[in-house]
């Protein structure tokens, strides 16, 4: 395993401009589910300047709908969904501040532009390892959206959270390289 | 007139729900020895890392009883139904019921909406897709395949000209895999189907899903389209996860159907590394 760098949350841009692609991380702190659904919500009031439920200042969201907590267990699985389908929502976030995102799959090119523009990083999680990564949520509270169910806005207090950086503040993309690099022709 | 043989309404409601349980917390040792052998192959560091995850993932799932990833799926159900036997009831109302079932007593997330363009969730997570065969026989088999959202949109079905040929399936096949990249989570399995008509096509590319890894198409000729179309896909670098790396794919299954001389439909419908599915036969 490469060298682990350790984050905490609310990022700061000096975190995000140390963070290159392929950089593995562990997060620990507060951060934010989201997924498309109450993306339409925050950006339609962002968009109308209007306060939002939650301060994205220098914070993280996670596109996560968990499944629901069996007795005994703080959350159920939880891992990422396809980040693509907040492509269309999140420049706007990140220009009133967002700083990171975490999920899984390719962004489009608006938001990368937006992540240079805004020094912004994005992170990616194993797709489908939901029971391995519910085990660093340490606590979890609904914050808004209460009615979207598995796609309501929750804080989840995380523990060494593991992430790859797969878009950084500088146009890198782990997408496009890692496959340049293992492609056999 | 020979007798049929009866099966009890809870009986298939339990199997279902009993199914919809085991299928999204127990990978199949086919899925994880295949994990298990692409870590020995894989070359990139990150991509050794998340096929580590993935097998502890199946490990805690397995152990703790708990669903492999938090999208549990819309419910598809494949339906083997003798002509000799007959369920005392509606079948079709046992098998949404035992969906209801499993997905509330299991801890299944519920992702389904009532209406695509109106819909609120149904918080049970029905109604599931059925996929109805009358078989010889007295008996049912009921095959319980949960499909998650991420694998399923990248999912497609083109009516090609019948003179690209099986060179023109490879390519069509080969280069969808590339534009869906990290999206339905690779290491991906490839249902693909060949022939048919429209709707018939993308009924063959999900059924070539229930094979297991491993297990070829009986016909020599694709059962080498499936090995050389395997190789392919893993030469394109995609990798677990999209992050780049050897293993981007488990298996390629094909299911073919007579055509009509005009047409050459084929589908791609992608499972995830889950690949989940789970039978009873009753």
């Amino acid at each position: 395993m490469a060298d682990q760098i350790r984050l905490k949350t609310p990022l700061s841009e000096e975190d995000v401009l140390k963070l290159k692609i392929g950089d593995s991380v562990l997060i620990t702190g507060k951060i934010y589910t989201a997924r498309d659904a109450a993306h339409k919500r925050l950006f339609e009031l962002a968009e109308k300047g209007e306060p939002l439920p939650l301060d994205l200042k220098g914070q993280i969201i996670y596109y996560a709908g968990p499944a629901p907590a069996k007795p005994g267990y703080v959350i159920g699985p939880a891992g990422p969904t396809t980040s693509g389908r907040c492509d269309p929502y999140t420049p706007k976030l990140l220009e009133i501040g967002l700083k990171g995102m975490i999920g899984k799959g390719i962004r489009s090119k608006e938001v990368r532009e937006a992540m240079q523009r805004y020094k912004a990083v994005y992170f990616a999680a194993t797709g489908g390892a939901a029971a391995l990564i519910a085990k660093n949520i340490k606590s979890v509270k609904i914050v808004a959206y209460e009615d979207l169910g598995a796609e309501a806005i929750r804080e989840l207090e995380v523990e060494d959270f593991p992430v790859i950086v797969a878009n950084d503040a500088y146009g890198g993309d782990l997408y496009e390289e890692g496959m340049k690099k293992y492609r056999k022709d | 007139m020979s007798s049929l043989r009866e099966v009890d309404y809870s009986t298939i409601v339990d199997t279902v729900a009993r199914l919809c349980k085991e299928a999204n917390y127990f990978l199949g040792d086919d899925v994880y020895n295949a994990l298990k052998d692409g870590l020995n192959k894989e070359e990139s560091p990150a991509g050794k890392d998340i096929l580590n995850q993935l097998l502890a993932n199946a490990d805690i799932a397995r152990n703790e009883q708990i669903p492999i990833c938090q999208d549990t799926g819309f419910a598809v159900v494949f339906l083997e139904h003798g002509s000799d036997v007959r369920v005392k009831g509606d079948i079709n109302q046992a098998i949404t019921e035992g969906v209801a079932k499993g997905y509330t007593e299991g801890y299944l997330r519920k992702s389904i909406l009532s209406d695509p363009v109106k819909g609120k969730n149904t918080n049970d997570n029905t109604p599931p897709i059925i996929h109805t065969r009358i078989v010889p026989g007295d008996k049912i088999k009921i095959t319980v395949a949960p499909k998650g959202g991420g694998s399923e949109n990248m999912s497609t079905v083109k009516m090609l000209t019948p003179a690209a040929g099986i060179e023109g399936v490879k390519k069509f096949v080969v280069d969808w895999v590339v534009q869906a990249s990290s999206n339905p989570c690779p290491p991906i399995v490839v249902g693909i189907g060949i022939g048919g008509n429209f709707e018939y096509v993308a009924y063959l590319a999900k059924k070539a899903l229930l094979r297991n890894i491993g297990e070829r198409n009986p016909d020599p000729f694709y059962a080498d389209v499936e090995r050389e179309l395997l190789e392919k896909i893993n030469k394109t670098g995609v990798g677990p996860m999209g992050l780049g790396g050897r293993i981007t794919c488990l298996d390629v299954f094909i299911e073919v159907f007579p055509r009509h001389i005009a047409s050459f439909p084929v589908a791609v419908n992608i499972n995830c590394h889950a690949s989940r599915h789970k039978s009873a036969i009753i």
